[in-house]
């Protein structure tokens, strides 16, 4: 019986996926012994020819990790899809755009501007940009084209399965590689690696009046760590974030920022973190409703931090 | 399982077809997926027309049905019966209005096409995912709740206790009889009104099927139709009704006198007072603002007076609940405010009175025994009436108040009747719609009362020549001499009209009932449903709905009981199962929708770790699906599935 | 969008009416035959409360022009305290519209009662002025490059 052939990619991403397969540490040589890793461009040199020489279905899973974010993500994407028999989007970047989505609060020119321009640690006297290609003596370079708007895999790509988180943890990561090699998997389109629940659900905190008169900044106050973050007026993602983490943010007395994207039922996690966050307002009067939501902070970005590709609206206006 | 639709655009006449192309609607309907029949009709409302679409459904098997026309406030209950008696669940029908919210809007036919293609739309996909669903049914507590013991809330309670179901009748004042029972005579008969009044009265005091809560409030109204609660503030008299027998001693022994509110405040009354003789009950009250006990801790007299130990001074409001079915609110009017109208005088000048005020001067029991006199005594030797005081006018109150016409020229007959005086009736127009009324109002043309056309502008004491010394001089244009006239008068009465009570508003909260542009409670339909609200169970009556002479006021009140008896009859009632559902399998236990109940229908259950709703105490509202972030919460007929269908819809 | 044979931009905008006021008033205002522009395509609910924000957001993203959410006037609601929570939803979410840069002429909260036809009349009439001056908003074939 041949050995499963695994492959993992990164596109738009931090490398932390990365790190959390080494999260499974020495059972990774268990794991090494099960499959044939036939393409991890973070851990081996490979080259592009290496990929488009494999035949099309050889790969039985690709972990893909990351978002779309320039036009070399996206050929990426495709390919490995031609590749493999299945595609799974992997970690919250190619779920739901995690947060180099984020970049879809601004636009391609005003990244630029400020990553080459404006940051005053930048060395660029002649204010150059990138360009996707350039005349040099040996020839023409080309570089991938940065993208305006990020998008998730399946924005891009059929994706058969998702395993969800910023990284997703050691835990389940491991569970998710046993299935694949045992080949015990749910119908197609399903979330792995997480609960059907939020995470609510496997917090360990006390949940009793449940209103919010004020919010706090985390770093306005250190948590008391009995109680539900919502009580204290610290804004969690936990009530529209699907759980399965272990809820360690909480232990480590933080509250949950919605890396795991949103639950089955709900197609906009940060539409329905506002309503639900909303209701609970200790506020009646037109006046007193105002302030609190003034006092949101960065709404896009609080309940959108790791969906907002995946989120109905998808971007600003440009 | 491919769902067939059966699509039905009305005609309604002329009403939706003048304005949209119902055959293109039609036919754009049979193009959308899975609708396999599309059919314009004139009027699906008809029996021919539900016949055609339980036809459809038998022969075509149809699973779904669409009737676009009027509102579904109108006809949806018709096409839901018509749906079940072809034998698909009343729910698997969804109404597309076109008519209110389309062809009646708009004047252009091409714009109002498209909007009704898109209403139509919008229902087709939304059907799709409509649910069969059952009505919940629940019992109908046989007893009733009136609120308003005025001549309205009287006829309903002794037409409903009569019929054997017990009548809880809460009434503000100490007594029952409300704004008539301060009147003199009534038009256009002329009976006098406590002769008609106090004998229904009586009745309902002594009624063993009537429990009279007077001098009481409702503070509170909770439940569903079937199943109120009612909370009842019981003031306090200071007198044990119990043992009161109604002799009077205590009033007669009582060493203070205060201004009576049941008077207009021309007349006095004691510290412990009943509002009139014939007051129901004829137990007294004591008035704690001037009672000299309470105020300075001395006399006691009718205490020790009162030969049956009646008189308690440490009775406290106390607070009960009633359980009852059904509610009727018919608590009345308040009267315009003449102050507001500066340029009549009322307030500045002593011998300007109102209507009221004057109906207690003529009155045989009132301040004067009867005697129409000005403030110094006199007799008036001539008298002004001006008809509109707050009413038709831009500046106050818009509406007609329908009955100062006819009282005005009661006013007129009664004081030709007491008097030699000169009567003068100022009137724009003169309303006699009812019966013997315009009859009346030509025996009032040869009583020899001058008729002025014209609104009267300004009453003023500033004479501008002899014949107006020390007079109230009445300035107003007499439209059809087209002249300017001013008219020396000793007394000017004003017709004040009718207004919603001052505290309409809090009432309007308590029984979740809306109120009309001008204040008074609005009723479910104007012609079809006067005395009904939109609010199963609760009824309105009186002129609480608007203003009415007596007659209307005592056909709403005998409307109320019968819409209530009809209820009662029913045993059961049907509630809407548009109901919210946990599904417990989504639902994490987040605990953020407990709170946002106002009915506390959503609870914790701990040992399994979830919320649950309580069916019987939904009300259906939808905030808790809205706030779950789960999503864990549908509500039935108004799931997501159905709301985004009719959005994507809408927005294709 | 759907556009008739004129050419005049005609702003499509989804209302959520709740069956106690709003929509018994919308009701009112054709009852009256108050002639007003058809723009607003009208949901029923039972409450404003009903509301869910994400409905709004489907809307925008799905080719509406505007949404307008109606219900009974604070105090009035039938449901006791339904339109409060739409307030507080509907100003948390008026936040993120503005940082989304969907202008808030195109996302409103009225209340409108069982008998103010009129006001539902003017009301559609304003809106639909504004938006059609603000031009479409076309959010999918805008915003995604």
């Amino acid at each position: 019986m041949p050995k499963p052939k695994m492959a993992f990619n990164w596109a738009s991403s931090c490398g932390g996926c990365e790190i959390a397969i080494f999260e499974l540490g020495t059972k990774l040589v268990d794991v090494s012994k099960k499959v044939d890793i036939v393409f991890w461009p973070a851990i081996f040199d490979y080259k592009y020819s290496d990929l488009e020489a494999m035949p099309d279905k050889s790969i039985d899973v690709t972990f893909f990790n990351g978002a779309i974010q320039n036009s070399e993500n996206e050929h990426m994407a495709r390919l490995l899809r031609e590749k493999s028999k299945l595609l799974v989007a992997f970690g919250a970047c190619a779920h739901s755009g995690g947060i180099p989505a984020l970049a879809n609060t601004t636009t391609r020119d005003q990244i630029f501007t400020s990553s080459y321009k404006d940051t005053p640690t930048t060395d660029n006297p002649e204010k150059v940009l990138p360009q996707t290609r350039v005349q040099v003596k040996e020839g023409e370079l080309t570089i991938p084209e940065f993208y305006n708007t990020v998008k998730t895999l399946d924005q891009t790509v059929d994706v058969d399965y998702y395993v969800p988180g910023c990284p997703p943890v050691g835990e389940q990561v491991s569970k998710v590689i046993d299935q694949f090699v045992a080949g015990d998997l749910p119908p197609k389109g399903s979330v792995l690696g997480a609960s059907q629940k939020s995470l609510c659900h496997e917090c360990k905190r006390t949940k009793t009046n449940r209103k919010i008169s004020k919010i706090v900044r985390t770093f306005q106050t250190i948590p008391d760590p009995e109680k539900c973050m919502l009580e204290q007026g610290i804004i969690c993602m936990g009530p529209a974030t699907r759980g399965g983490c272990g809820a360690v943010c909480l232990d480590a007395n933080m509250p949950c920022r919605g890396c795991y994207g949103p639950l089955p039922n709900v197609v906009d996690q940060g539409g329905k973190m506002l309503s639900a966050l909303a209701s609970i307002f200790d506020a009646e009067s037109e006046e007193d409703i105002q302030k609190l939501a003034d006092s949101v902070p960065d709404p896009i970005g609080t309940f959108y931090r790791f969906s907002l590709a995946r989120s109905l609206m998808r971007r600003t206006k440009q | 399982m491919v769902e067939k639709i059966g699509v039905y655009i009305c005609h309604c006449g002329t009403n939706i077809a003048r304005t949209v192309d119902c055959k293109a609607v039609a036919g754009y309907a049979l193009g959308l997926p899975n609708v396999v029949v599309a059919r314009d009709y004139l009027y699906t409302c008809s029996d021919p027309g539900q016949e055609m679409i339980k036809n459809d459904i038998r022969e075509s098997g149809l699973t779904r049905v669409v009737v676009a026309s009027c509102s579904p406030l109108m006809h949806e209950t018709t096409f839901r019966r018509a749906v079940a008696d072809a034998g698909l669940n009343p729910f698997l029908f969804q109404m597309a209005n076109i008519r209110e919210q389309c062809s009646w809007i708009s004047e252009n036919r091409e714009l109002a096409t498209t909007r009704a293609k898109a209403i139509v739309g919008a229902a087709v996909m939304r059907v799709e995912f409509n649910e069969p669903l059952e009505v919940q049914k629940v019992p109908m507590n046989p007893n009733v709740l009136i609120v308003g013991g005025g001549i309205a809330g009287i006829e309903a309670a002794l037409q409903i206790a009569d019929s054997g179901k017990r009548v809880y009748l809460v009434e503000k004042e100490p007594t029952i009889g409300g704004y008539m029972a301060r009147f003199d005579k009534t038009f256009p008969t002329l009976d006098c009104a406590a002769c008609i009044l106090t004998p229904k009265m009586v009745s309902v005091g002594q009624h063993p099927n009537i429990e009279l809560l007077s001098y009481s409030d409702v503070t509170d109204f909770s439940g569903y139709v079937g199943n109120f609660t009612a909370r009842i503030r019981r003031r306090p008299r200071y007198v044990d009704e119990e043992k009161c027998t109604g002799c009077g001693q205590c009033e007669q022994k009582c060493p203070l006198s205060v201004l009576s509110e049941f008077d207009c405040g021309l007349g006095k009354r004691k510290a412990i007072y009943r509002p009139f003789p014939q007051a129901v009950p004829s137990t007294p009250v004591i008035d704690r603002e001037h009672c000299l006990f309470f105020t300075k801790g001395v006399c006691r007299v009718c205490e020790k007076f009162c030969p049956r130990g009646a008189i308690n001074f440490e009775q406290k409001e106390r607070f009960i609940d009633v359980q009852v079915g059904s509610a009727i609110i018919a608590t009345g009017f308040d009267l315009f405010d003449a102050s507001r109208v500066k340029e009549y005088g009322y307030g500045k000048f002593p011998n300007v009175i109102t209507s009221l005020e004057f109906e207690r001067l003529t009155h045989a029991s009132g301040p004067t025994v009867g005697k129409i006199v000005l403030k110094n005594g006199r007799t008036p030797e001539s008298v002004a009436v001006v008809h509109c005081v707050g009413s038709r006018d831009n500046n106050y109150n818009e509406y007609c108040s329908r009955v100062c016409c006819m009282y005005s020229l009661k006013i007129a007959h009664l004081v030709r009747e007491k008097t030699d005086a000169k009567v003068y009736e100022f009137y724009i127009d003169m309303r006699a719609a009812g019966k013997g009324y315009e009859e009346f109002y030509k025996r009032l043309l040869r009583e020899d009362v001058t008729f002025s056309r014209g609104r009267v502008a300004e009453i003023t004491d500033v004479a501008q020549n002899s014949s107006e010394n020390g007079k109230l001089i009445v300035v107003a244009e007499d439209t059809l001499l087209s002249i300017v006239k001013r008219i020396p008068v000793d007394m000017v009465i004003l017709s004040v009209g009718l207004e919603a009570r001052r505290d309409a508003l809090q009432v309007a909260h308590i029984f979740r009932i809306s109120r009309s542009k001008d204040g008074f409670f609005l009723e479910k339909h104007p012609k079809l449903a006067p005395v009904s609200t939109a609010g199963d169970g609760i009824f309105i009556a009186g002129s609480c709905q608007g203003p009415k002479d007596i007659p209307d006021s005592v056909a709403q009140g005998a409307a109320a009981a019968a819409n209530v008896l009809s209820l009662i009859d029913r045993k059961e009632v049907e509630l809407e199962p548009t109901i919210a559902l946990i599904d417990e399998d989504s639902c994490s236990g987040c605990k953020i929708c407990i709170g946002l109940c106002p009915y506390n229908a959503i609870s914790f259950d701990e040992p399994s770790g979830h919320a649950v709703i309580t069916g019987a105490l939904c009300k259906g509202c939808g905030v808790c699906v809205a706030a779950c972030p789960s999503g864990a919460i549908e509500q039935q007929n108004f799931t997501n599935r159905q709301l985004t269908a009719e959005v994507e819809a809408i927005c294709a | 969008m759907v556009i008739g044979l004129s050419t005049r931009f005609e702003p499509k905008i989804v209302g959520f009416l709740c069956r106690w006021c709003a929509y018994t008033g919308a009701d009112l205002a054709g009852t009256s035959r108050i002639k007003y522009p058809p723009n607003v395509t009208p949901i029923r609910v039972n409450c404003s409360g009903r509301v869910d924000p994400t409905f709004v957001l489907k809307a925008l993203a799905s080719g509406a022009d505007g949404v307008l959410i109606a219900g009974c006037h604070p105090g009035d609601c039938h449901y006791t305290s339904g339109n409060v929570k739409t307030i507080r939803r509907f100003k948390l979410l008026q936040r993120m519209l503005n940082q989304f840069g969907v202008e808030k002429e195109r996302v409103r909260l009225e209340w409108v009662s069982a008998s103010e036809g009129e006001r539902y009349a003017r009301i559609v009439e304003s809106m639909t002025k504004e938006i059609r001056s603000l031009g479409p908003l076309e959010w999918k074939t805008k915003v995604e490059a």
